[in-house]
């Protein structure tokens, strides 16, 4: 089954418990069979489906959840909805620039990402596509993406991120230096520095993983911690 | 020359470079998705400016969020008061710090270790 949410923000507070907010962005029906509906319904009926998902996403506490192409607008607009969120959530300054900076990161590499994915014909869609998502549980928040890498690219990447994984915090701090003063840029100017960045203001261990989807693609899911207790 | 007065904008900072005074500020968020054509022009202009600088420069950095690629840029525009600084020119970086923004002072603290240039870390509040 196919998800076609464009957009779909989900609004929690701690206190209120769940509201709904869905951004108008392209919402197609889900596919489904017709079945046994009641005069309640249009007949093509996938309120289930659609229950199902509003479920799902409540248990896994989702505040906010894209799939779709990452552009500059999409992560504006993300950006600037969760800097509202956090402020109604009232959390701390400290905490509110630690998950927007984490944010922008995550954001950005998939943004690029989906910039420098080769065209081809019928694996294109894909490769364009990620998801992003923000969650809230008790021990602070979980920034998770997923996006097609080539496959090709997986050995090189989880070596890199192995490598980050392994160093405590005065080594990523130096390798960050370094990184930063080497001559070395990415198309766009981070050269590498994302992933470093983002394990250097989390202090957690960088969760990825990679399934092989294709001969040629895999799929790339990263998921991050933020402790509300570590930065308040 | 002439002055570069850029207003902010949700992914880029004011910038405020202006040779007759010697300041060159960047204050608000830089978070341009291709940092290195935003810093380009910036760049260029220190190059210029650099050929025949004020006795006295000083470079005010009022981020509240800069990404990784803005880092690199960042560093490109240190290099330059680097420059300035070991040919004999006065120069000082204020960096602007929000009070309990540990990520801030120590991203401040990472340039100070790497430029040459006298670095002031400068606490407001937030």
């Amino acid at each position: 089954m196919q998800y076609l949410f464009s957009f779909i923000a989900v609004k929690l507070s701690r206190k209120n418990g769940f509201d709904l907010a869905l951004l108008p962005v392209n919402f197609q029906p889900l596919m489904s069979t017709p079945t046994n509906h009641s005069s309640y319904d249009s007949g093509a009926s996938n309120g289930r489906e659609i229950f199902e998902l509003y479920n799902r996403m409540e248990s896994d506490k989702i505040l906010l959840s894209f799939k779709g192409d990452v552009t500059s607008d999409l992560t504006a607009s993300v950006l600037s909805i969760m800097e509202k969120r956090l402020m109604e959530l009232n959390e701390t300054p400290k905490l509110r620039k630690k998950i927007y900076n984490v944010m922008v990161e995550c954001l950005q590499n998939l943004y690029h990402h989906i910039d420098s994915a080769p065209d081809s014909d019928d694996e294109d869609a894909k490769k364009k596509s990620a998801i992003f998502m923000i969650g809230l549980n008790n021990q602070g928040y979980s920034i998770t993406t997923g996006n097609y890498i080539d496959s090709t690219r997986v050995p090189g990447f989880a070596d890199r991120l192995n490598r980050i994984n392994a160093l405590n915090p005065e080594e990523l701090k130096e390798l960050y230096k370094e990184v930063l003063n080497s001559s070395e840029r990415s198309g766009k100017g981070g050269g590498g520095l994302g992933m470093i960045d983002i394990a250097r203001k989390t202090g957690k261990k960088l969760n990825y993983d990679f399934i092989p989807v294709t001969d040629n693609l895999s799929f790339f899911s990263l998921s991050i911690s933020i402790d509300t207790e570590d930065n308040n | 020359m002439e002055a570069i007065a850029l207003e902010g904008t949700p992914k880029t900072p004011k910038v405020s470079f202006d040779s007759a005074s010697g300041t060159l500020l960047l204050k608000g968020r830089s978070i341009p998705e291709n940092s290195i054509e935003f810093y380009r022009p910036l760049v260029d202009w220190l190059e210029s400016y650099s050929a025949n600088p004020r006795a006295s420069t000083v470079c005010e950095i009022q981020l509240e969020y800069f990404n990784t690629s803005s880092s690199k840029c960042l560093l490109d525009i240190f290099k330059k008061m680097e420059q300035m600084n070991s040919s004999g020119h006065e120069i000082v970086i204020n960096w602007y710090y929000e009070e309990d923004d540990e990520d801030m002072l120590e991203a401040g603290e990472d340039y100070q270790s790497i430029i040459n240039v006298p670095f002031k870390m400068i606490e407001v509040q937030g």
